[in-house]
């Protein structure tokens, strides 16, 4: 499976929302962590090494 | 004494002395709106045309000056439209649909708002609120000469109420002293400071944002195509963290730019200062003149409920929202709508009292979906935290190159009229394989007809519509009359009122409200189905 780089997250006002409202409260250190965390997350929710090896190239 | 809180674009309603000023026994009114902006002309214009007597009270003479609202929606012109002076606001507006995104000198995203045609409406106008509002006063004064019973009366700002249980009783003040009305129904269409919400002791919470926006209006010839430019971090000198230019009509532009919280506003609204902005953006050899400006802070809040008793409150009166999205004056515009019917029939005797309800009912609904719109877009163009401003640049860098980070950029989701999914009036859907687009509480969407337009052919009762089958040309339930449309092949040279309302459905029955919003709609005509989705549409069950 290749990398999705097109609009795949249906109500996205609704989703941004919701990604930013868990930072809520954090400092930014927390924050950070967080995010690591949700990275990890969703990178063994993909599994496929190729497609997060195409998400590592494009996020750089 | 009446003092005037703004200058004036129009005088329009200048005071004059009433013979009720001098009455020993206050004067009464079926109908007493407060506030003579657009959203309380649009209501009292409404209910004048379905013959009930209006009086409408103003503490001005006529339209304060400025552009204010400028951006008004396809739903807010089709309303205009059925109250007559839609044409005219199209005509004298500046019709656009693209937008343009820009973040720092590089373009990240571009919208077209109506790549669909079919519509007699175009999706935006862009038009100074002061025209607009003449607009709707040019129509009352049309009203009137046609002999409906509206009038405005200047310089007559209320000053108490009092709830009697069976009328409003007001106290006016006016440049010849104070006098006293009483209304069946008073409608407080007076501002986001509502004066009568303040002597009513009602609750208006919400968010205040701490930013500061300052308006440069400025007349030009320029060859800047007429599309919504918005830019993130602009790359021009003190613009602050975002700006837009978008035009109006008669060579004028709109300039916004974000100031931040902490502004010495003297200082800002200096002419030489806005200047200094302005040549920054547009470049040193540009020739225009400053024709208005303000600076301007915002809120997201609402009341609890639109409707207290014989009083009930619209537009800004009722709700607030930030400028991102045009979300405001295009809204109230559907508050009038949505009131005016049900008042008219509650008056008549046709519907119960308690329709009023679900004024407030589906206003408040709308409000909220409004205020989420505004509120998420001002939280991505103005990130409140660290955090917030590191996602929004992410969101902001990854849209320059890839495709699914540019429906995040948020620099206001434009209005929309709200569907009325599961509320109290809203009927069945028995319609298989239809379009969502025009299901039960979705405003009718236009489409061009044979002659004309479907909204111009629904008119302002309700309606049922039958395509490609059969419907009775009378019918009446509980001494409400509805009228019929029956529309076939023929009538449709383009397919667009089948694509929008049949879909796969090869014939369908819809019975739509006056406020041209649909209730239920069936493969065919169902008497029953159609008694009891009447009833349900008037508060009867």
């Amino acid at each position: 499976m290749a990398l999705t780089l097109q609009p795949n997250i249906p109500d996205q006002d609704g989703f941004y929302q919701e990604l930013l409202a868990v930072h809520d409260g954090l400092d930014k250190a927390e924050s950070d962590a967080l995010n690591a965390r949700l990275i990890l997350i969703l990178c063994n929710h993909i599994g496929d090494r190729e497609v997060i090896a195409a998400a590592l190239r494009a996020a750089k | 004494m009446t003092q005037s809180r703004y200058r004036l674009a129009f005088e329009l309603y200048p005071y004059r002395k009433v013979a009720a000023q001098d009455a020993p026994v206050p004067e009464r009114h079926p109908i007493v709106v407060v506030g003579a902006g657009p959203i309380g002309i649009a209501t009292a214009l409404d209910l004048a045309q379905r013959g009930q007597p209006v009086l409408v009270l103003d503490d001005h003479e006529g339209i304060g000056e400025g552009s204010r609202a400028i951006c008004f929606s396809q739903r807010c012109l089709e309303i205009a439209d059925r109250l007559g002076c839609g044409a005219a606001m199209v005509e004298k507006g500046v019709v656009w649909s693209v937008g343009k995104v820009f973040h720092g000198d590089d373009r990240v995203f571009e919208f077209n708002l109506q790549p669909e045609a079919g519509h007699k409406n175009p999706a935006f106008i862009n038009l100074q609120q002061p025209y607009f509002e003449k607009f709707l006063i040019d129509q009352v004064r049309a009203e009137q000469d046609r002999g409906l019973e509206i009038e405005i009366r200047g310089r007559n700002r209320v000053t108490a109420l009092e709830d009697r249980g069976d009328c409003i009783a007001l106290s006016v003040d006016t440049p010849d002293g104070p006098y006293s009305l009483h209304a069946d129904w008073l409608i407080a269409c007076d501002g986001a400071r509502s004066p009568l919400r303040e002597m009513m002791g009602l609750g208006f919470e919400g968010r205040v944002f701490e930013d500061n926006f300052l308006i440069a209006d400025v007349k030009m010839t320029a060859d800047f195509p007429t599309e919504r430019w918005f830019w993130f971090e602009p790359p021009f000198k003190d613009a602050g963290q975002s700006a837009l230019l978008h035009k109006q009509p008669d060579d004028i532009w709109r300039i916004d730019f974000q100031l931040g919280w902490d502004i010495d506003r003297e200082k800002e609204l200096d002419e030489a200062n806005i200047r200094a902005r302005v040549d920054a953006m547009l470049g040193p050899e540009a020739q225009y003149e400053l024709e208005w400006t303000s600076i301007y802070t915002f809120q997201c809040r609402r009341m609890e409920r639109f409707r207290h008793g014989r009083v009930m409150f619209a537009g800004d009166a009722a709700h607030q929202v930030s400028p991102f999205g045009a979300r405001g004056a295009n809204s109230g515009m559907q508050d009038a709508e949505n009131l005016a019917w049900k008042l008219d029939l509650v008056i008549r005797g046709l519907a119960p009292e308690h329709l009023l309800d679900t004024y407030s009912e589906e206003r408040v609904f709308g409000a909220d979906e409004n205020i989420l719109n505004s509120t998420r877009a001002t939280d991505f163009i103005t990130p409140k935290t660290e955090i917030s401003t590191l996602f929004r640049n992410a969101v902001l860098t990854l849209a320059h190159m890839h495709a699914f980070a540019r429906p995040l950029v948020n620099s206001g989701r434009l209005s929309v009229p709200c569907v009325y999914d599961g509320l109290s009036l809203t009927g069945e859907d028995r319609l298989a394989g239809a379009p969502a687009r025009t299901r039960p509480g979705a405003p009718c969407v236009d489409a061009p007809l044979r002659d004309g337009f479907l909204l111009d052919a629904l008119g302002s009762g309700f309606t049922l519509l039958a395509l490609n089958t059969d419907a009775p040309q009378t019918f009446s339930e509980a001494g409400l009359d509805v009228a019929q449309l029956a529309l076939g092949a023929d009538d449709d040279p383009t397919g667009a009122l089948s694509a929008r309302y049949l879909g796969q459905a090869g014939a369908a029955v819809y019975l739509i409200r006056p406020d041209q919003h649909v209730v239920a709609r069936w493969p065919a005509f169902d008497e029953t189905a159609t008694r009891a989705a009447l009833r349900r549409a008037t508060g009867q069950e």
